[in-house]
């Protein structure tokens, strides 16, 4: 019995220390060098990932290291980023500066609101609004053409006479925030039957198939005139000016002057007609991202243009999953090895600790239903949401979304740890106690051998949902699998998604199959079959 | 058992005046009964009338609200519950075989507990004494024996450390009649053969006249009558064990007696 908990434990500690030496390898940020690369991020759609990737080629023209930490989930997520230093620079709208985040009423010129938002970035975090690039991209509400003629409609106010048959796709976004869907109700009095919460992705799709009725687009979108929709004039003047602008962190600010000199060199470069061009280039014409950006950069002078312009033959553009999937292999190869980190260590550490949790909770019965209620309660979290409360305690990148993940798999792990132990065998557990064994003995002969195919289910269920809930953590920077899943969603790049999508759902397949045969290695001798 | 063998002039199980409460509800009502070394007792009575109850707290797996409840003279509630039941052989309805143990491991339990020399020789003796060969079954698991199989390997377990004292609690109840008849008569010759006092609990009136010396009649947490088999025949004390004897409608006791339900659980 000693000997045996003896060698538990060295097992156990041995367990851990493999486990943080794995953390490690996928965190590489903690180990490298001082003079760290500016950290150049974007929020999760096509616009701010293309004015990222020209901030980013812009700064590596002038020598700088750069990385990228592209679709970041929400301005939640990428601001509160920028507060803690886990990123440098990110394209933000000041529009949504004043609303959504200092939660002011939508109101004034483009020219108040830029020297509002300058004026209480600086004086409240440190942070600083460069001058911005020359357009406004505001919210655009857009409706069927078939549905503006039947109804009438040209401006909100008409829409607002009509609503309540609507059914709205707004973006997650818009639906909370006072610049949004709330604020249009106080302002227009505008009431949807039902509203989705849409990403932009989908979500002119999701109109023109007559899925949903109305949705909040972008007036910079590429792809509004693509579509047979009509934009509704904001009559009331309700949405706020958003100009788009670099929004730079403290620590760039203070140490980096050089770099914020380059970024500035942006201001006034783009307007109105020329970022939908570009927006269309991507969403539209599924170009790449990089050639983009950098035609961009290089007629307006900025960076030096390669002598030839690389135009991407139509065979590329036109090529099947197949030899884009071959094309990439090396990539997709990184970011599997990735995901798989991340999915080993959260689950290793999870099952580390939700099975002593559950040994332990058997000896207090008592208190044991509701602590693992309690644990389940986490599982109800929206992974965007948990990531999203994570970042003020530990910023973004690997170490939320471990922690995100590790939260994710306790419950399946201690459910079923608590009920195969409380539910072995009653029988064998009554004549055992009966014959004198004491509870330490029936715990380990007895409760936890039976109990192990049980636990071994609830590791497997863990590891699958891990799997999926993984490519989320692209949300906030850790890479993955998720990466090209976001990416490809932001620049509607179909063969993007899928080489991230596929190879996630293979690995779910994999990692369950293998956890099913190790299963059957651990099941004590005389429970194969099936109980 | 044998290095602390029990005082011979005590009673190797007693209870007296016990009585045992689940919340409001009393399931033993000042209940008395006494064993002699080598005596094999059957409690009989339907669900609910306490039997088991009182069975259980001779090894500690329950204890008394009120009244005696003593071991080898020895008051339980002085004796270290692990160590008491270490020292019982115990067998219950369903076996209750550690289904991942092979046949052998599960026998050698109790002397293995107890640390004793040599337990698998014990578990092979035990085993040979209740019909199943070692060699041929000692590496099975459970699941791999008939029903009645496995009653056996359980009393080979409860017997393997040569206990002076074993409890039975309806070792027959999930058997088929006829592996039910078999394992009856087994016993009975091997409990009078190793000279071991035994008290078991049946709802089956047939068998405990099959296998006890004496049978105790429960009926709502008291006694209805204890009595040796032939007096207990020749004059049933009460209706009800009248009723027991000779169920309504019948003449002489072929059939099985309709199933009672099983006790309320216990544990």
């Amino acid at each position: 019995m000693t000997r045996f908990l003896k060698l538990t434990r060295i097992r156990y500690a041995g367990l851990v220390v493999l486990c943080l030496g794995l953390a490690l390898t996928v965190c590489p940020r903690a180990v490298r060098a001082q003079r760290a690369p500016i950290v150049v991020a974007s929020k999760p759609f096509g616009e701010s990932f293309l004015l990222a990737e020209m901030f980013a080629q812009l700064l590596e023209s002038r020598g700088f290291e750069v990385e990228r930490r592209f679709g970041l989930g929400a301005t939640e997520i990428a601001f509160q980023a920028l507060l803690t230093g886990a990123i440098d620079v990110y394209p933000e709208y000041t529009g949504t500066g004043l609303v959504a985040v200092l939660d002011r009423s939508p109101e004034g010129t483009a020219g108040d609101v830029f020297r509002t938002v300058s004026r209480e970035f600086r004086e409240r975090w440190g942070a600083h609004w460069l001058p911005p690039l020359g357009f406004e991209n505001t919210y655009a509400i857009a409706v069927r053409r078939e549905s503006a003629e039947a109804d009438e409609l040209a401006t909100l106010s008409d829409l607002a006479r009509v609503s309540d048959r609507y059914i709205g796709g707004f973006s997650p976004d818009f639906i909370g925030r006072s610049d949004g869907l709330p604020g249009l109700r106080a302002a227009y009095g505008l009431r949807v039957q039902a509203e989705r919460s849409l990403l932009q992705a989908v979500k002119y799709e999701a109109l023109d198939r007559g899925e949903v009725d109305v949705v909040d687009g972008y007036s910079t979108d590429g792809r509004i005139d693509r579509y047979d929709f009509v934009v509704l004039r904001d009559d009331r003047e309700f949405f706020p000016p958003y100009e788009a602008s670099p929004l730079v962190g403290r620590s760039l600010w203070d140490t980096r002057p050089d770099a914020v000199r380059a970024l500035t060199e942006l201001a006034g470069t783009l307007d109105e007609e020329a970022m939908r061009a570009l927006n269309r280039r991507i969403e539209v014409d599924e170009e790449e991202l990089e050639t983009v950006a950098r035609d961009a950069l290089t007629d307006m002078g900025l960076v030096a243009g390669p002598a030839i312009r690389i135009v991407r033959d139509d065979e590329e553009r036109a090529g099947s999953l197949g030899t884009y999937l071959v094309a990439r292999r090396s990539e997709i190869l990184d970011l599997t090895i990735r995901h798989i980190l991340l999915v080993i260590v959260s689950l290793v550490s999870a099952t580390l600790v939700a099975i002593p949790l559950g040994l332990i909770l058997e000896r207090t019965r008592r208190s044991a239903e509701a602590i693992i209620r309690a644990v389940g309660l986490l599982q109800t979290i929206p992974s965007i949401a948990l990531l999203a409360f994570m970042i003020p305690l530990l910023g973004i990148g690997v170490v939320p979304a471990l922690v995100a993940l590790f939260l994710y798999s306790l419950f399946p792990i201690l459910r079923n740890t608590y009920t195969g132990i409380t539910d072995a065998d009653p029988a064998a557990v009554d004549s055992a106690r009966s014959l004198g064994m004491t509870e330490a003995q029936i715990l380990q002969f007895i409760r936890f051998p039976l109990a192990v195919p049980v636990i071994m289910a609830g590791v497997r269920t863990a590891a699958v949902i891990t799997v999926g809930t993984a490519t989320l953590a692209a949300f906030i920077g850790a890479g993955g699998l998720g990466d090209p899943i976001v990416a490809g969603l932001a620049l509607s790049d179909s063969r993007m998604i899928l080489s991230g999508a596929i190879p996630a759902a293979i690995l779910a397949f994999l990692v369950d199959g293998a956890l099913g045969i190790l299963q059957r290695i651990v099941t004590p001798t005389g429970l194969e079959i099936p109980r | 058992m044998r290095d602390q063998a029990l005082p011979t002039d005590e009673p190797a199980l007693s209870a007296k005046d016990v009585v045992k409460r689940f919340g409001s509800v009393p399931v033993l009502d000042r209940v008395t009964l006494s064993l002699e070394r080598g005596d094999i007792v059957a409690l009989v009575g339907e669900s609910g009338s306490g039997k088991t109850t009182l069975l259980r707290l001779f090894n500690r797996m329950i204890s008394a609200d009120g009244g005696e409840v003593c071991v080898g003279g020895r008051s339980v509630n002085t004796l270290n519950p692990v160590q008491l039941r270490r020292s019982i052989g115990y067998v219950q309805q369903e076996g209750g075989l550690i289904p991942h143990w092979t046949v052998l491991r599960n026998a050698a339990l109790v002397p293995r507990l107890r640390r004793m020399a040599s337990p698998e020789e014990l578990a092979s003796m035990a085993l040979q004494l209740v019909g199943l060969p070692p060699e041929k079954f000692g590496n099975r698991r459970p699941r791999e024996l008939s029903g009645g199989q496995r009653q056996r390997v359980a009393l080979a377990r409860a017997l393997a450390a040569e206990p002076e004292i074993i409890l039975l609690d309806e070792p027959f109840r999930a058997l088929d009649a006829i592996t039910r008849a078999d394992l009856v008569a087994a016993v009975q010759g091997l409990l009078r053969e190793i000279g071991v006092t035994a008290l078991l609990v049946t709802h089956d009136i047939r068998t405990a006249l099959d296998i006890a010396d004496r049978v105790a009649v429960l009926k709502g947490g008291k006694f209805e009558q204890i009595a040796p088999v032939a007096e207990l025949r020749s004059s049933p004390a009460t209706p009800y064990v009248q009723q027991l004897l000779h169920p309504t409608g019948e003449a002489s006791a072929r059939d099985e007696p309709p199933p009672l339900e099983e006790e309320a659980s216990t544990t």
